[in-house]
């Protein structure tokens, strides 16, 4: 088996005396989509800014196609094919699709003085990259404000694998979408997969990781709570594994504990005690 | 065209929400629509009433003001559009053509070299502006507000230091004066009217700044800047340079304008420019520039500056008094940001 494009072992992140991050490990191959879950301060963020340049880790190594690296700045990351889609998306809403879907990186001809923006191009491109990845777009023209935020995720997610992402690490993609929305992004996640980019699947939602998920790590204060195969467990595992495992059976346990103490007393007068 | 946008067939899969998107509605989004149908109106309205107005002659004259105007203008809506004000670009066209007049004349320099000088002080100016506001990141409002306020200052003190009056004389006497004032401030004749070529340098400087804004990377990275600029930035665009390059812009038109003005009147007033710095936001606004950046047009802005020529001279030539131009100048922003809400509303309306 070729080596993962991404590898992590053992990763550990400090923020002063707060251990963020420790003993991280997981792979993300190419066609395949690792899914990263955990509640609110489970680490999840720190985990996206050391996968994307923005943090260096301070423990343990990250292998690009099995080799050590380590990324200084998130331009290194993404010159090395790994881009993150951020919950903000980087789109401007006043601006057209198609300006959004090039800006920074707008193809241009002519020479000298006379280089100019590709405008035909860029516009032919958009609607053909997005039409590949089944995104059917009114109008390039139109601002990209008007789309609705699951086509906003769409186009994000696009504009990546357009610009040779090998890696996509989507965060929170679907937390601020409705039901049918998040549904479609996620269909937008598997394309990706399909056409050969390996997809790190950042979110709190047992229910949208599962159905596209090939692996899961599941974070728990900056720990793993262990990295599972989809074969290896359901749904109803990872939630339970979310909500913390054990703290979820006290819980119930404690529920139980005045039902008991009900059914004794009752059991105790009947019998003429 | 004009017939609505209800019942437009559609060819592609059927989306009940598509039909909203008419061909009407997507022309109103243009930034520039509302400054044309303005300008066509006030054109109509003094055209009718004044057969001077719509003369050749008429024409050349209200074309004059627009002319200079709209170089300010054009500059001030692509700093507009990419976020920021400046309000020293009045009297930076009064520093310019001053430093035009005092260095041929006090420092007897062929002309073409004052206006080298005068260019490379504007130069400093706009950089100086743009790197405060990119370095402090405080309102670029205020920051302008204090340059403009320091060049008033020395606009007079140094006037005043060097020629002894406010007013820097005696240009036409400057060695190279002949080639300047051809480049600058002649007149040619067009269908019988002596037009002054200040209108062509418009015309060239509203066309380049369209084609820059709509059609080069420069321009993508200018609306970008202005719409967020840390959206921009995340995704590689040079925001920083961008801002300083615009504020440079601006001041560079400072100097064309500047440098006009002194050549045509060869003597130079030590309060020239100022207070013209709201008129060109009035015409950028009124051409569809949104005072939040990221979404405006050049051609919008120079058509504002047209209706601002037209009303200036169309008022007199109907022989009002001129003091209802203010009032009119006051309603149409008034209107322009009204129909600017409206768009902006349309555009950044997300349907989730």
């Amino acid at each position: 088996m070729t080596a993962p494009l991404l590898e992590l072992r053992d990763v550990g992140k400090d923020y002063g005396s707060v251990i963020a991050l420790d003993g991280i490990s997981t792979t993300v191959r190419a066609g395949e989509v690792t899914c990263v879950l955990g509640d609110n301060g489970a680490g999840k963020s720190t985990l996206i800014k050391i996968l994307s340049g923005v943090h260096r880790a301070d423990r343990g190594q990250l292998l690009l196609d099995g080799q050590p690296t380590a990324f200084g700045s998130p331009r290194e990351a993404l010159d090395a094919g790994i881009a993150t889609v951020y919950q903000d998306l980087a789109m401007i809403p006043l601006m057209a699709i198609w300006r959004n879907f090039f800006l920074g990186a707008e193809p241009t001809r002519g020479w000298g003085p006379f280089r100019r923006f590709d405008a035909a191009r860029a516009k032919e491109t958009t609607r053909r990259e997005l039409a590949a990845m089944g995104i059917d777009i009114r109008d390039p023209d139109q601002p990209v404000g008007t789309l609705s935020g699951g086509e906003r995720q769409s186009v994000a997610i696009a504009r990546a694998v357009h610009f040779g992402a090998r890696v996509l690490i989507l965060d929170e993609p679907t937390s601020a979408l409705g039901v049918k929305q998040a549904g479609v992004v996620l269909r937008y996640v598997a394309q990706a997969r399909d056409r050969g980019v390996g997809v790190v699947l950042i979110t709190h939602n047992p229910h949208h990781a599962h159905p596209v998920g090939d692996r899961f790590l599941v974070l728990n204060r900056g720990r793993s709570l262990g990295e599972f195969a989809k074969a290896d467990v359901s749904r109803e595992e990872l939630t339970r594994l979310m909500a913390g495992g054990a703290e979820l059976d006290q819980l119930a346990h404690d529920a139980r504990a005045p039902v008991d103490l009900i059914e004794s007393t009752y059991r105790r007068l009947r019998n003429g005690r | 065209m004009g017939t609505g946008d209800a019942g437009e067939p559609s060819t592609r899969r059927a989306d009940e929400r598509l039909s909203a998107v008419g061909p009407l509605r997507r022309l109103l989004v243009k930034p520039e629509l509302g400054a044309l149908v303005g300008a066509v109106a006030v054109f109509a309205f003094f055209a009718v009433q004044s057969e001077v107005f719509r003369s050749a002659r008429g024409i050349a004259n209200w074309l004059d003001p627009a002319s200079t105007l709209g170089i300010m203008a054009v500059a001030v809506a692509l700093l507009m559009i990419g976020g920021h004000f400046d309000l020293s670009a009045g009297v930076m066209t009064g520093t310019t053509a001053l430093t035009v007049a005092i260095v041929a004349v006090e420092f007897e320099q062929n002309i073409w070299v004052a206006i080298g000088v005068s260019l490379v002080v504007a130069l400093l100016l706009g950089f100086f502006n743009g790197w405060l506001v990119t370095r402090t990141g405080l309102p670029s409002f205020i920051i302008t507000l204090g340059t403009f306020l320091m060049l008033q200052g020395l606009n007079l003190g140094l006037t005043k230091f060097l020629t002894g009056t406010v007013t820097a004389s005696g240009l036409a006497a400057a060695p190279g004066y002949g080639s300047a004032e051809w480049v600058f401030a002649s007149r040619m004749t067009i269908f019988g009217a002596e037009v002054r070529v200040a209108v062509l340098w418009w015309l060239l400087f509203t066309a380049l700044a369209s084609w820059v804004l709509l059609r080069t990377r420069f321009g993508n990275w200018v609306f970008a800047t202005g719409g967020d600029e840390v959206a921009a930035r995340n995704v590689g665009v040079p925001a920083r340079r961008t801002t300083i390059t615009l504020f440079m812009t601006t001041a560079t038109a400072a100097w064309f304008v500047g440098t006009t003005l002194a050549v045509r009147l060869t003597s130079v007033q030590a309060n020239t420019g100022t207070g013209q710095e709201l008129i060109y936001i009035v015409a950028a606004v009124i051409g569809g520039c949104l005072l939040t950046g990221g979404f405006g047009s050049a051609i919008g802005a120079s058509l504002g500056a047209l209706i601002f020529g037209m009303t200036q001279l169309g008022i007199p030539y109907l022989r009002w008094n001129a003091d209802w131009f203010y009032f009119f100048l006051g309603a149409m922003l008034l209107l322009a940001v009204l129909a600017n809400r409206l768009v902006r509303r349309y555009a950044e309306a997300a349907r989730r």
